[in-house]
């Protein structure tokens, strides 16, 4: 160890004392406080399924069943069914009498979005989808038609 | 007598409390200051800003289950370890005076529990007791990778011991200057007034001198006993829930100690601006400032830990050699020199 390697490692260790203390004094925490404080996301981001309405109420869903088709882990069932006239659910003849989807078996690749003629399955921004019981991360309808709101900002510069 | 050794008593009790307190909230600001350093938040979800970390903390270690494993042969060794690696910063604390002397009625209270003539003497043997407890928990934990950190805390800290015990015998010698003799008590190493060269020059040792008590107390970057990327965790890995609590309370204790140890012969201890000895706002301010400079160079242990990557094995043997021990022995060679043109 010579003299000069020892001078020199004194003046790389100040040298990193130095930068360290200048991120403790100038640089403001990057943590986002989560469950306090929203995350900022993309719009694009692709979360828990949502099954939308028209404006008036009805249904977007036809039942085709174009989704569970273009579904690549078959985390799809839709079962269709013939609209009554007198009271229709959704515009077209058919509607979803059983829409289900398969969060343990869904890879979020957002097929089915791009596959709806009438774009009734959206992905969503609620990424909060841990359960205690299995059975609960299967999405019937029901739950499908009204999403719970997403803790999440979109992001200020997409 | 009776008396005597009740008010010993009750002023030990006192400093127990301050210590743990003061243990379980460098803790806190040892994560909380490692967490900006790395520009996040730190722990603060338990309380206001995550006071009650500590707390929580202290809570999970006691209430969890104390295994011994089936391996472990000498059970009583292995329990004795972390013991006394816990108490031996306490103990050494005992010839640390805290706060200026105070004299009400013609009785005069004493802020440190003893004032002995060999004090800095007492707190070397002291704390080198602390070596014991990492060596014979490593020893006595019957893994490869416990004795693996045991032998390294043996040469790490015995090694560290000389260049650490010259720097010692130096200002040992500085307190000659303007005395006529030397003390080795705490109390009137920081009573006797120093001319300003020599603060000056003390404070050249304060570097050295504060690189070996980073090895002392196993701080990174000399932290090679528990090396967690290569000997996970080293002399601990045995150890669980309280036992490892208490080897945890040794380390942080050790440097309360030694930032403590520092701040007496180094910056003068409980003296500072506008401290008046032997009134209550002497005594006040006085402590007042002994916890600033000791919070100051905590602070400063946190900073390098944050700072500098962990050294390899023979560049801490070699540097210690081949650096300090010289520089020490240079150091004190001068510093006789001025004792005797002084």
């Amino acid at each position: 160890m010579s003299i000069k390697d020892l001078v020199q490692g004194a003046e790389y260790i100040a040298k990193s004392m130095g930068v360290t203390l200048k991120t403790l004094v100038t640089e403001a925490p990057n943590t986002v406080e989560y469950p306090d404080e929203p995350v900022a996301i993309y719009p694009r981001f692709r979360g828990r399924h949502e099954l939308r309405r028209y404006e008036d109420g009805m249904e977007r869903c036809i039942g085709c069943a174009l989704c569970e088709a273009a579904c690549p882990t078959g985390a799809i069932y839709v079962l269709a069914a013939e609209n009554d006239p007198e009271n229709p659910v959704s515009p077209g003849e058919r509607y979803a009498q059983v829409y289900e989807i398969n969060l343990m078996r869904c890879i979020f690749c957002g097929d089915c979005q791009r596959a709806c003629p009438t774009e009734a399955i959206v992905l969503g921004h609620n990424f909060e989808l841990a359960q205690y019981e299995r059975v609960e991360l299967i999405l019937d309808k029901e739950a499908l038609l009204n999403p719970p709101t997403p803790n999440v900002v979109i992001r200020p510069d997409a | 007598m009776i008396a005597t050794i009740i008010v010993i008593l009750i002023k030990i009790l006192v400093l127990l409390l301050i210590l743990l307190t003061g243990f379980a909230y460098l803790t806190y600001m040892e994560r909380k200051l490692l967490g900006r350093f790395h520009v996040r938040l730190g722990p603060n979800r338990a309380g206001p800003f995550g006071l009650l970390q500590p707390i929580a903390d202290a809570v999970k270690a006691i209430f969890k289950e104390e295994v011994v494993p089936g391996h472990i042969k000498d059970k009583f060794i292995y329990l004795l370890a972390p013991v006394l690696t816990m108490i031996t910063p306490l103990i050494a604390f005992a010839v640390i005076p805290i706060a200026p002397d105070l004299t009400i009625n013609g009785y005069t209270a004493h802020f440190y529990i003893a004032d002995v003539n060999i004090a800095i003497l007492y707190i070397v043997a002291v704390t080198s007791f602390a070596a014991y407890g990492v060596i014979l928990g490593g020893w006595s934990s019957n893994n490869n990778y416990g004795l693996l950190g045991a032998l390294r805390t043996a040469s790490q800290m015995i090694s560290y011991e000389l260049p650490m015990g010259i720097l010692i015998v130096s200002i040992v010698l500085a307190s000659n200057i303007n005395a006529g003799e030397g003390t080795m008590s705490l109390v009137e190493i920081i009573e006797r007034p120093r001319p300003w060269w020599l603060w000056l020059w003390l404070f050249i040792a304060f570097i050295p001198f504060f690189i070996t008590m980073l090895a002392e107390n196993n701080r990174s970057p000399f932290d090679l006993p528990e090396t967690e990327n290569e000997l996970i965790a080293g002399y601990q890995i045995e150890y669980g829930g309280m036992k490892f609590a208490m080897y945890m309370m040794g380390e942080y204790l050790s440097m309360i100690v030694s930032s403590a140890v520092m701040v007496t012969i180094f910056f003068g201890g409980w003296k500072g601006p506008l401290v008046v000895p032997g009134t209550w706002h002497g005594v006040l301010l006085g402590f007042g400032w002994f916890v600033l400079k000791v919070i100051a160079i905590l602070f400063i242990y946190i900073w390098v830990r944050a700072s500098v990557p962990r050294i390899r094995y023979d560049q801490l043997l070699a540097f210690n050699w081949k650096v300090l021990f010289p520089l020490s022995l240079v150091y004190m060679a001068i510093t006789a020199v001025m004792v005797a043109v002084a």
